[in-house]
């Protein structure tokens, strides 16, 4: 695989992965609204894995198609960051992995607009009008969470302080998106850290919550080095065509 | 017809045309994909008719069930030579709705997409609040009407 190959590649698992967990609400949400909500932004998660995926494999050009990418893939080559893996938790713990994506995803894929890479570009021009969207609501339910009940706040609190150590990753560049950034196709992610703890940090005030200051960080994502949860996932993904190898819906 | 609207080469025939006006989208049968904008462009290459859509969300999953109904439509209307091609950029937006669209979705009781206050499409009264802001599908919010209290989906600004 080439640099952009495994640009998209990694984009495409982060969307993946997060698709898939997103969808493990579905019937059991807090409320019927709120489940059709969470079901939603995982099929924006699931589109954009899709465009990612395809172009990714078509960069590759060994014939390998988004289901081949999704399906036939195991850990290791799996390259999404660790904090999109993690299972779902209760309902702080997800929205707090949300609010933490979505308020560094709203201004990465703004910039990644600019990629001299077209296809790249495109896909972002479609992807962030959907960040920004999620991120309006993300932000609202941290506020609304954290400001609300003993309990609402206490487990926000938690799902803040479990996803922390995974926001380094988000702000971290493999060698190949360095060379990427560098050639104008991809975008240097420290840039974008000042901007996002500015908007974390003033929601977290809002919502009377904190954020840990011990610095932990886990990192691995990036070079196929996962957490545990990342085979039950996959085992869930791709059990059908594991066991009915070319199924087809 | 607006800067938004599908770009049809004039050689085009009417034939494929009228099959084309027929074509609507699944979720909201109402509406024609030229009203709500998915349709771009409509060119010959050759003998062959290329029609061009782009999808509204990344993950509309209505998608497929309408690249076949195109298909499916030009093929009954006796077009023999033609392909379907699905275009990502200029992204997608609902300012490309056209304003026959607007109307027919306010009929069908959708508040078209508006940036400010969402009117009841009911009682027509903009003293509304949001519910959520996912609907029945990706591209609508839930609303209710505090005026006549009749909930209701409104077609998102995007």
């Amino acid at each position: 695989m080439n640099d952009t190959s495994k640009f998209a590649l990694a984009l495409g698992d982060d969307a993946l992965t997060m698709g898939q967990r997103l969808s493990e609400w579905i019937s059991h949400g807090p409320f019927l609204e709120e489940d059709i909500a969470l079901a939603n932004v995982a099929l924006d998660f699931m589109g954009r894995a899709r465009m990612f995926l395809s172009y990714a494999g078509e960069l590759e050009g060994e014939g390998r198609s988004e289901d081949d990418l999704a399906f036939l893939r195991d850990t290791r080559e799996f390259t999404n960051l660790l904090m999109f893996e993690l299972p779902i938790g209760d309902f702080g713990q997800t929205i707090a992995r949300q609010y933490l994506v979505d308020a560094f995803e709203a201004p990465y894929f703004e910039a990644l607009c600019n990629s001299k890479d077209e296809t790249i570009a495109a896909i972002a021009a479609k992807v962030v009008k959907e960040c920004r969207y999620h991120l309006r609501r993300s932000r609202d339910w941290v506020i609304r969470l954290g400001d609300g009940t003993e309990e609402s706040h206490q487990r926000m609190q938690d799902g803040i302080y479990e996803m922390w150590p995974y926001v380094a990753e988000l702000f971290e560049m493999p060698e190949y998106e360095t060379r990427l950034a560098e050639q104008g196709i991809a975008v240097d992610r420290d840039v974008l850290r000042a901007g996002w703890e500015k908007e974390v940090m003033a929601t977290l005030a809002e919502a009377t919550l904190s954020a840990p200051q011990d610095g932990h960080a886990i990192r691995g994502g990036r070079e196929g080095v996962h957490t545990e949860h990342l085979g039950f996932l996959l085992s869930d993904l791709q059990f059908m065509q594991r066991a009915y190898p070319g199924l087809e819906w | 017809m607006n800067a938004a609207a599908a770009l049809i080469q004039p050689q085009v025939p009417e034939q494929v045309l009228t099959a084309l006006q027929g074509v609507v989208d699944p979720e909201i049968p109402v509406l024609t994909i030229e009203d709500l904008g998915i349709l771009r462009d409509v060119r010959m290459a050759g003998d062959e008719v290329v029609v061009t859509i782009t999808p509204t969300y990344v993950g509309c999953p209505a998608m497929v069930e309408i690249r076949e109904n195109i298909e499916k439509a030009l093929g009954e209307a006796g077009v023999e030579a033609f392909r379907v091609e699905t275009s990502l950029s200029p992204a997608w937006t609902t300012d490309w709705m056209s304003e026959a669209g607007r109307r027919k979705l306010l009929e069908y009781g959708i508040a078209p997409p508006s940036p400010r206050s969402v009117a009841c499409p009911q009682c027509g009264s903009e003293d509304t609040r949001l519910i959520s802001e996912f609907g029945s599908t990706a591209c609508k919010s839930l609303h209710q009407c505090n005026a006549c209290l009749e909930p209701f989906d409104h077609f998102k600004c995007h």
